[in-house]
């Protein structure tokens, strides 16, 4: 099958190095990106579907097709780094770790939910997998992401913060705030640009003329690169590059990663801005999940048989969130009144820090 | 197995559409992401896609029908070898949506309302303890010095306080609140910022999401405005949006409300905007006691406290108890004078003018009680009324525009909580609802004055 690169004109040469190394991978690594992936993609299929009945309200962005942007950076991440994003984020706190039914009962508004049904889809966090949300306005992370690292930098450790946003927010002016502050300072943090190529039903092309993110932060030092966002393993390679760069205490990274949404951009999407042949060109010839399936098939790591067990694995795991998801009650009444202000700071919070 | 597919609701708001077209027919193959029917919203057209794979094994609603609510059964999926016809469903002329509609309007019904007992916990009773010991030893200082002093203390006793803003390190300060700084905590401790205020306080915000305590002083709170954003959406509402997760232990502090001939974009009081924010603490010293208790209060609550300083103030001295540790609890106002006519309440620089109105008062033999509100929020109402109770009569006086303004609230609270004790309305006290002239005559009719204040004492005591 050809492969071209989301955006067919620009991928940098480490990347291209990086999805030739495909081989520098083991048959179970490999298996669990497939998991990974898959998993995100028949969990936001079964959110479509719940929102479709009413169950989920409000506005809630599918992450389908970008996949691989996040299941590749989170295999160059180790413990104790840091992530935050946008809205639109349940891909997210599924690749780092959090539980499937603590975020589709969320999605429901229910008592089970990562914020006790009280944040939505666009606002669920977790200390313990230190995923920092879930920002419903747009860009606001990128600051936030930047704090997180600085935070680090401040106690001396080594950790790394992954800051996602859209090619819609890297027009924002507080990006570039953010990047001088993050250069001037040598903050450990990765600037990771999905560009899904809409910034909701405004094209890239529309909205910049100089369409090259990853080349914004050379006026502020920062270095950057473009990567095949829809190939895991050339995310993986890039995203190692940037992290060995940031604990180096070399400062910022940006990636510039190339993907596709292929559902609108929220629920209430008419998809008028781009056409069916568009998104199905790119589902039949550059679906990440796809793609890794093949390698698996072809290069022998994994039987047909595996992968329906991962199929169904996978399958169970999502129809069981969604029946979490569905039994689990609305909050109490009283916690309308709770958590407005925080009596002590939460654990692993700033008095855990005082002696670092 | 078969299942019934549903009318999906395609927007937030979407409670029934129009069927528009089938693209699928009846014994269709359909995969997962096929596009199965076009759905008509109010506000679009929407493609309906698959979720399940199967066969399209009866259409149940014909193309073109209006009006189809949300959750109606519009076709059955049927997988290999199964009809349609063995399955029960409801044909689509018994109006399909009927049993589900009216289960859940019933269920709407019957279902628990929120209950009035759902609400805010109620007003403490008013905390009239001293502020210090009463042997302690006092020292005379001026509010810059106080604010300094509580900044060092507090970073002495923290290693995760830190000062970030423009200006604060090797200049010393805009105003030299941070003097000295620098100088004894390092560039670590002590960050001087580009000019990027909305970039700088997402910054602090994120390292206090972090476990880090920042301060972050804002040359003047106008420029805050660009920040506003961070101050709101991410520092105030992220604890109440992560379920109590995420903590946001940091102070936006500086200069607020007017100078002296600064203009309009210059001289704002910014004392009614945060107050209106659930989740942020809001602080407005007059003092230099004050202002060093309560800043260090600020400092070690584990919450986004909005410190408004003022810059007239700066150089004023006053008593500062000589302590090892010497803090004042938010949410407790100070009575600053007692007396029986009338109730002044206050806060921040409008003490001044609410002091100098009650010395003029006392001449004409009106012995007025002046409230120091302290902290904004929370509120210390308690004091308030009580007070109300005992002369029957208020009037507030701040510096800020007129429109939903503190004394606006603190009347509205009179008004439910000491209606029967109140014998003249209470009268609001502000700054003139214009933007601030520059012109120095134009300033000065512009802003609240002690005469104004007696004014509007006498209107209430009816003198």
């Amino acid at each position: 099958m050809a492969r071209k690169p989301a955006a067919a004109k620009q991928t940098s040469q480490d990347s291209e190095t990086a999805a030739a190394a495909t081989p520098n991978v083991s048959a179970d690594e490999l298996k669990q990106y497939y998991r990974d992936m898959l998993l995100i993609r028949r969990f936001e299929e079964k959110a479509g579907q719940l929102y479709g009945m009413g169950l989920i309200g409000g506005f809630c962005h599918l992450y389908i097709g970008q996949e691989a942007v996040v299941v590749g950076l989170e295999a160059a991440a180790e413990d104790g780094d840091k992530r935050v994003t946008s809205y639109r984020d349940h891909g997210h706190m599924l690749a780092c770790g959090m539980e499937a039914r603590g975020v589709m009962a969320e999605l429901t508004g229910r008592e089970g939910g990562y914020s006790k049904g009280k944040g939505g889809s666009m606002h669920m966090f977790s200390r313990e997998k230190h995923f920092y949300g879930g920002h419903g306005i747009v860009a606001a992370q990128v600051p936030l992401g930047a704090g997180l690292a600085f935070a680090d930098k401040y106690l001396g450790n080594d950790r790394v913060t992954f800051t996602y946003f859209g090619d819609g927010a890297a027009n924002q002016g507080q990006v570039y705030e953010t990047y001088n502050m993050a250069e001037l300072w040598d903050l450990p943090v990765i600037f990771v640009i999905e560009n899904n190529q809409y910034a909701m039903g405004t094209s890239v092309k529309r909205s910049t003329k100089s369409t090259s993110f990853f080349g914004r932060g050379e006026a502020f030092g920062i270095p950057g690169e473009q990567v095949d966002g829809m190939d895991v393993l050339a995310v993986k390679a890039a995203g190692e590059k940037a992290v060995a760069h940031c604990r180096a205490g070399k400062g910022p990274y940006i990636l510039e990663v190339m993907t596709y949404r292929y559902r609108g951009h929220s629920m209430s999407d008419p998809a008028k801005y781009r056409t069916r042949e568009e998104v199905q060109k790119m589902r039949d010839e550059r679906d990440a999940i796809e793609h890794v399936r093949e390698l698996l098939l072809q290069g022998s790591h994994a039987t047909e048989d595996e992968l329906k067990a991962i199929d169904k694995e996978i399958k169970d795991i999502v129809n069981d969130s969604a029946e979490f998801a569905k039994d689990s009650p609305e909050p109490a009444l009283d916690e309308l009144w709770t958590d407005i202000y925080a009596e002590a700071l939460p654990q692993g919070s700033a008095e855990d820090h005082a002696d670092a | 197995m078969a299942t019934e597919i549903l009318m999906p609701a395609l927007s937030p708001t979407m409670e029934e559409g129009t069927l528009a077209k089938w693209l699928k027919k009846e014994g269709d193959e359909v995969k997962s992401g096929d596009i199965i029917a076009e759905i008509e919203t109010d506000k679009a057209t929407m493609e309906f896609e698959a979720v399940d794979e199967g066969i399209l094994g009866k259409i149940l609603i014909d193309e073109g029908t209006e009006g189809v609510k949300v959750n109606t059964p519009i076709a059955v999926m049927v997988e290999e070898g199964e009809s349609a016809d063995d399955i029960e469903t409801k044909s689509p002329e018994s109006e399909p949506s009927a049993e589900k509609g009216e289960g859940e309007n019933s269920k709407d019904e019957t279902g628990e309302k929120p209950k009035a007992e759902a609400k805010a916990p109620d007003v403490p009773k008013p905390d009239r303890s001293p502020d210090w010991p009463a042997d302690a030893k006092l020292k005379s200082m001026t509010v810059r010095e106080a604010l300094r002093e509580a900044m060092e203390e507090e970073m002495d006793r923290d290693e995760t306080v830190f000062l970030m803003g423009e200006e604060v390190g090797e200049y010393q300060g805009a105003y030299k609140i941070s003097q000295g700084l620098l100088d004894k905590f390092g560039s670590r401790r002590v960050v001087d910022t580009p000019i990027s205020e909305y970039g700088f306080a997402g910054i602090g915000t994120g390292a206090a999401l972090a476990g880090l305590r920042p301060i972050v002083e804002f040359m003047t709170f106008n420029f805050a405005m660009q920040a506003i954003d961070h101050i709101i959406n991410s520092a105030a509402k992220t604890l109440y949006m992560s379920g109590g997760q995420m903590g946001c232990p940091i102070v936006f502090r500086g200069p607020n409300g007017a100078a002296a001939r600064v203009g309009a974009q210059h001289s704002q009081d910014y004392s009614a905007w945060y107050s209106q924010i659930p989740g942020l603490r809001v602080v407005i010293p007059y003092t230099a006691s004050d202002a060093k208790g309560l800043l260090k209060t600020a400092i070690r609550d584990p919450n986004p406290v909005i410190f408004l300083e003022n810059e007239i103030l700066y150089g004023r001295s006053f008593d500062v108890p000589d302590m090892e540790d010497f803090t004042i609890p938010f949410g407790k106002a100070r009575i600053a004078r007692e007396g029986s006519d009338v109730t002044i309440v206050s806060f921040g620089i409008g003490m001044s003018h609410a002091l100098e109105a009650a010395d003029k008062l006392a001449e004409d033999g009106i012995d007025a009680e002046v409230i120091d509100l302290r902290t904004l929020r929370p509120m210390d109402t308690a004091t308030v009324i009580e007070s109300v109770k005992k002369t029957n009569r208020c009037v507030t006086v701040e510096e800020g525009w007129p429109v939903a303004s503190i004394g606006s609230y603190i009347s509205s609270v009179l008004m439910q909580e000491a209606f029967d004790w109140l014998d003249a309305p209470v009268i609001t006290c502000t700054g003139k609802d214009v933007p601030m002239p520059y012109a120095a005559n134009l300033e000065k009719l512009a802003l609240i004055t002690p005469a104004e204040v007696v004014e509007a004492v006498k209107k209430v005591t009816y003198k």
